[in-house]
């Protein structure tokens, strides 16, 4: 097996608080194959849009990627790369699309115009060829009468058109990998299905991977290769689509699995996880979802879970599943 | 000083000339012109005519034509303005009413007859005439001066919003302690230092008129900075030089053509207030106003001289502010109409 296009290594990411700094992210690792779907799922504030843009190293202001973390891509550490590298990796190797495809887009411009900024920054090309090279973009996200689109507003276009040209803004410099946060949350359900079908065949003749921040299962069931499970700063579970979906081993990955509508559960009461997520800084000794378990345990209170190997691809932090595991 | 003004004229007449022959191969601004005619015809074809006379009245030579009896006169330079009107012979005693045979106190007869279309003022000039030469001040003082506040104001305000920090502590101190010293105080202490005219009273005016704008354009690219489509672009690897020119600048044109017309025409009123205070541009609507002032109270009122001024001040500034207007609505697309 080949090294991983993208490795995370004992992430941690922080910010100031009160007294010292905080950690809001903390050692994550996590990898992604060439070409492979790795769903990054977690409840709002557990983190996962900091990672996100702790790999564009574009963290907001306060925040700090603390030593040792290591991001890997391809074999480079990012963290220690100078600034105009990383900008050429931005969008370069590595393309990103936002939850908000209404306010992403520069609201004075043609997004034809935008779209070739995208392509004209990291390769200069003839104006002509450049065009050509957009109208083939817009085409290949599937925006209708392209050539039409090109002098189309922001604001003339639906929120799935304004997504497709996100991501065909993205996509312009054929990226290894795109890293697409929350690409569907702002759309209409039909819409959604659309752009993640879009995500999927992308992946699949471009041979991008992709890094999809999501909370919904509903998404993850529909593109995801890998799942890795979130909360509050750390990785609770990870493992590939049919594992995770199948046979869930951490009681948050079973609770936010359940807490998914189904139609075959209608008329029924729709299960959730009681509480919320604790902030950073109020994070529990131990396991940080102990307070809302329905299992927990007291080891579970004082000492922080290893990761406990169930298959060759699944992994658990989680006390029970260690002992049920190991006996 | 002709020779520098006629040179100056012809680079503007053949810089505005590419300028149009750029803009008029770009299909967008092609169409916003001819947008902009469409909703503002009557305020373009005035400012289009202040503007000849502006830079008729910048043309001129010495010698030809007139006034050769005056030796002083004579090693004058004059424009084509002063050619049209030959302000030497073209005088009565005092004042006289709009197309009167006779003048008003006494009642002698004109030199000239019923040709002062709007009277003449206490030294016989002819109303007309100087209404006309004020043009070509207030486009200057407006103009001019705007020139030199708005790049300014562009430059500090936006490095300021965007950059933050040390860049925005310092721009803000320079801010405060100019707009802590109240500004006619020190319009007056700069054309003092400076000495009177034109160019001078125009610095002035730029110097103590930046801070507002700046202020604005620095609140606003504080506000654009966080937007989703400057992350967006950051994202995709823009520099930070790139997302200034093509992402904030353009979300803040609204404001500058605003600022502009609204500087525009507050400056050429402030130099009203400066003629006032007698530190003005000599020839200016001001100096004219101020000198209208005492003529109110006469009985029969002496009223021609307030208009001619007036009306020349009241058509730039509603040109200019009707024309800002609509160029606004057309460069947002938001509110530009699709023209066919």
């Amino acid at each position: 097996m080949s090294a991983p296009l993208l490795s995370l290594q004992n992430l941690v990411l922080s910010f100031p608080a009160e007294s010292g700094r905080t950690a809001v992210v903390d050692k994550v690792s996590l990898e992604i194959a060439r070409g492979e779907t790795l769903a990054l799922v977690g409840e709002s504030g557990c983190g996962k849009s900091l990672t996100a843009l702790a790999i564009m190293r574009l963290l907001p202001k306060p925040g700090r990627i603390e030593p040792p973390s290591r991001i890997e891509f391809d074999g480079r550490n990012l963290i220690e790369l100078p600034v105009p590298e990383m900008r050429a990796i931005r969008g370069g190797a590595i393309g990103m699309i936002f939850q908000e495809p209404m306010t992403s887009l520069n609201p004075v411009t043609a997004v034809g115009r935008q779209v070739l900024e995208a392509v004209l920054l990291h390769q200069p090309l003839p104006r002509s060829a450049a065009h050509e090279r957009v109208i083939e973009l817009l085409q290949m996200v599937g925006i209708p009468d392209p050539r039409q689109r090109f002098y189309a507003y922001p604001h003339q276009l639906s929120g799935g058109l304004k997504q497709r040209v996100m991501i065909a803004m993205a996509m312009a410099m054929r990226p290894r990998l795109l890293i697409a946060d929350e690409p569907t949350t702002a759309l209409d359900a039909t819409i959604r299905a659309q752009i993640l079908e879009l995500l999927r065949q992308l992946s699949a003749t471009t041979g991008t991977a992709v890094l999809l921040i999501t909370h919904d299962f509903g998404v993850v069931n529909e593109i995801a290769d890998r799942v890795a499970v979130m909360y509050a700063g750390m990785i609770v579970e990870e493992g590939s689509r049919r594992e995770l979906l199948g046979q869930p081993r951490h009681p948050y990955a079973q609770g936010l699995i359940k807490s998914v509508p189904r139609p075959a559960a209608r008329g029924g009461k729709l299960e959730e996880i009681k509480g919320v997520v604790p902030r950073p800084g109020r994070w529990p000794p131990g396991c940080r979802f102990a307070p809302r378990c329905p299992y927990a345990f007291d080891r579970c209170e004082t000492e922080l879970p290893q990761r406990t190997a169930v298959s060759p691809t699944q992994g658990v932090w989680c006390h029970l599943v260690e002992y049920e595991v190991h006996a | 000083m002709s020779s520098l003004s006629n040179a100056v004229v012809v680079c503007l007449l053949i810089g505005a000339a590419w300028l149009l022959r750029h803009l008029w191969h770009d299909r967008y601004w092609r169409e916003s012109g001819l947008q902009l005619w469409r909703r503002r015809p009557l305020a373009l074809i005035t400012l289009a005519v202040f503007l000849g006379i502006g830079l008729m009245d910048s043309i001129g030579w010495v010698g030809g034509g007139g006034g050769e009896d005056d030796e002083v006169a004579a090693l004058r330079s004059r424009t084509l303005i002063d050619r049209l009107f030959q302000p030497e012979r073209f005088t009565e005693a005092s004042y006289s009413a709009p197309l009167a045979a006779v003048s008003f106190y006494g009642g002698q007869p004109l030199k000239y007859p019923g040709s002062h279309l709007l009277g003449t003022d206490i030294l016989g000039r002819d109303v007309v005439y100087r209404a006309l030469k004020g043009i070509r001040v207030a486009l200057l003082i407006g103009g001019f001066t705007s020139l030199i506040v708005i790049p300014i104001a562009l430059l500090f305000g936006v490095s300021a919003g965007y950059f933050g920090k040390r860049i925005d502590d310092a721009v803000f101190f320079v801010m405060t302690v100019l707009a802590s010293v109240p500004s006619l105080l020190l319009l007056i202490a700069l054309v003092m230092v400076m000495g009177r005219g034109t160019v001078q009273v125009c610095i002035a005016l730029g110097i103590t008129g930046w801070v507002h704008f700046c202020r604005i354009a620095r609140g606003e690219t504080l506000k654009l900075r966080e937007a989703e489509f400057v992350d967006a672009a950051r994202a995709l690897g823009v520099s930070d030089r790139r997302i200034i020119w093509r992402h904030i600048l353009p979300n803040i044109a609204h404001l500058i053509i605003i600022t502009f017309a609204l500087s525009f025409t507050g400056l050429v009123l402030a130099e009203t207030i400066l003629s006032y205070l007698g530190i003005g541009v000599d020839g200016s609507w001001g100096q004219m106003i101020d000198q209208a002032r005492n003529e109110l109270s006469r009985t029969p009122i002496v009223w021609w001289n307030l208009t001619g001024a007036s009306v020349g001040l009241f058509a730039l500034v509603l040109a200019v502010n009707m024309i800002a207007d609509a160029l606004r609505d057309i460069i947002d697309p938001r509110t530009r109409r699709e023209g066919q």
